[in-house]
């Protein structure tokens, strides 16, 4: 076992551009979720409308890049006042049910052979990312950190993503600090107290929906910047499930969550992949693998790995079930 | 001080030489049933008015529809010179009618003076853009705790200002959410069942609280089913039954009055409810 590899590449994946980009889809929707109390299932949707506003306008009709960023906060924002306008005024489920359902009529158009012309279909967008190179300051064969190897694009996009999370993590801190932030969360706590106050809820859940779902377009921005292409698997319901995991791990309503959340989750998740894969290797000097076959095999021990992080995982809340950051207090009281 | 409630006619409908919320014609069905049919209601200003009746008279949906929280199927209600019909729950709070609810709405996870900031209105911490910039909210936010501070004490809720309102006693909540109304400084409270679950010792402080909202220049509309309680402080009584007004009047037309009387026993079968 080679467990400098095995660490530094998991440490490495969980401070990585893919890291950043986790980290700003799940702030999104911690936004959404955390402070606003809406069940928005459908963060995917966000994400994949904000890679596919990057790569779509450069790729297919070579636009300049600052053009291409500008389409992606103003289609994120549409997104939002889509989804919102006809479920915010009725109870919460319903935005559940319409963003989950979005979100995966994206994906699917995304990955329609009809829209191939447009979208790339299954193969996905490749070749948008030139500009990010063309400023890359870093040499191209980029540093070692310990025992990985970081080529210079991807050291790049690192560097500025963490820039991208420090504002936007601050920006978030500031907002939810102010009395704004303190009408979302009554909303989230009585949505009816709050209007018996005064307060235009549906104004201010529809601001929640487009600040929240625009960081995840960023996210999702981010997250094809580092494959360099964007797919529409890469979109699926599982990754809104996963930022729902890390802003759980985190703590919810926290402005840090999200970033020690994702830190926690790809950390797992890297190690227990990186390690079952060194255990359960054969090579023809060395036939009889770590791991005895009948549990784990070279064959499938990828899917293994979701069992033992999920495992991990679920200890995990179990022992802390408000978060790393979360506030025990807050759990005592019956969460809707 | 407007004219004394003794001077009022004790009938249904009566005309007050100074309402503050004036209600024609009001009716809301849920289905087949109708639930509020109100036909003619003024509430005396800077006064405090009792809403009684039996269980299902249509007390709490009445309320609803004063407070926007519920639209009626036709008839206006006018409070302060302007239309409430069909205008939304903020904005009949932003004229000045605030309600509390049946089942205390204490925001469980926020604390107790958090709770209170958020009912000042006119914050200009609320506007996104602003609240980004704390120092253009700064002042502002000092003032509102100090004024909420001020209300705690006076509701006996200082001790637990940093505390969450999730651990609250249930009696603690009613002065919290009471309090909490009095952020947004309303010219009318509007209190739905104000003593309900609450203990006798705190009931009583209750009710010094309830004076003192008319004593500053409020006016109270409450749901009550405690009779004790509504003969000890309201200056006048409005009696619903079936979701019609039966009756108006002091204390003492109430308790003599037979349509009352029959609403509460049961023997309207018999006898016309619009009587007096």
């Amino acid at each position: 076992m080679k467990w400098d590899l095995i660490l530094s590449n998991s440490f490495y994946t969980a401070i990585s551009a893919n890291a950043v980009a986790y980290i700003l889809v799940a702030s999104g929707l911690n936004v959404h979720f955390g402070y606003t109390g809406l069940l928005n299932f459908g963060q995917a949707g966000f994400a994949a409308i904000g890679a596919y506003s990057l790569s779509i306008p450069i790729s297919r009709y070579d636009w300049p890049w600052p053009l291409a960023v500008l389409m992606v906060v103003v289609s994120s924002v549409i997104l939002a006042l889509l989804l919102g306008i006809p479920t915010l005024r009725l109870r919460a489920d319903y935005l559940a049910i319409v963003t989950i359902a979005v979100a995966e009529i994206i994906r699917l158009f995304m990955n329609s052979v009809r829209f191939t012309w447009l979208t790339g279909g299954n193969d996905g967008l490749q070749g948008f990312t030139r500009f990010m190179e063309n400023i890359n300051p870093f040499p191209d064969d980029g540093i070692t950190l310990w025992a990985q190897k970081v080529d210079g694009y991807r050291l790049w996009l690192l560097v500025t993503g963490w820039i991208l999370v420090a504002l936007v993590s601050t920006g978030i801190w500031a907002l939810m600090r102010s009395p704004w932030g303190r009408v979302l969360k009554s909303i989230r706590e009585d949505e009816d107290a709050a209007r018996s106050l005064g307060k235009n809820i549906f104004a201010y859940k529809m601001q929640s929906l487009i600040i929240g779902g625009f960081v995840g377009a960023l996210g999702g921005m981010w997250l094809v910047l580092d494959k360099q292409s964007s797919q529409p698997q890469d979109f699926s319901t599982t990754f809104t499930f996963f930022a729902y995991t890390i802003i759980i791990l985190g703590g919810i309503a926290r402005a840090k969550g999200p970033v020690i959340g994702t830190m926690i989750f790809l950390f797992v998740i890297q190690f227990v992949d990186i390690t079952l894969q060194q255990a359960t290797r054969t090579t023809p000097t060395d036939p009889t693998p770590l791991l005895p076959e009948w549990i784990v095999d070279e064959n499938n021990f990828s899917q293994v790995r979701f069992i033992v992080a999920g495992l991990a995982l679920a200890i995990l809340v179990i022992v802390r079930p408000q978060g790393i950051f979360g506030d025990k207090r807050e759990q005592a009281f019956d969460v809707r | 001080m407007s004219a004394n409630t003794a001077s009022y006619q004790p009938v249904p409908g009566s005309k007050k030489d100074d309402a503050i919320l004036v209600v024609d014609g009001v009716r809301r069905a849920f289905g087949g049933l109708v639930a509020v049919n109100v036909d003619h209601v003024e509430v005396p200003r800077n006064k405090i008015t009792a809403l009684i009746g039996p269980n299902g008279a249509g007390k709490t949906t009445f309320f609803n529809l004063l407070t926007g929280f519920d639209s009626p199927d036709h008839g206006t209600s006018v409070f302060n010179g302007q239309r409430l019909d069909g205008m939304a729950a903020h904005k009949v709070a932003r004229l000045g009618m605030v309600r509390t609810f049946q089942l205390t709405k204490a925001l469980s996870r926020m604390s107790v003076i958090e709770n209170m900031r958020l009912g000042a209105a006119h914050q200009k911490g609320e506007n996104i853009f602003r609240g980004l910039i704390a120092p253009l909210w700064r002042a502002q936010e000092a003032e509102i705790t100090a004024r909420a501070e001020e209300l705690l004490t006076r509701f006996n809720l200082a001790h637990m200002r940093d505390e969450l309102a999730g651990g609250l006693s249930g009696g603690q909540r009613k002065l919290l959410e009471m309090a909490r109304a009095l952020m947004v400084e309303p010219e009318m409270v509007m209190l739905d069942e104000p003593m309900a679950g609450v203990n006798p010792a705190l009931k009583q402080s209750l009710l010094e609280h309830i004076k003192g909202l008319r004593n500053e220049g409020r006016t109270v509309l409450f749901v009550e089913h405690d009779m004790d309680m509504v003969r000890e402080i309201s200056d006048w009584i409005i009696v619903m039954a079936e979701g019609v007004v039966i009756a108006e009047g002091t204390s003492d037309d109430i308790g003599s009055n037979q349509a009352v009387i029959d609403a509460y026993l049961g023997a309207h079968h018999d006898s016309d409810l619009g009587g007096g």
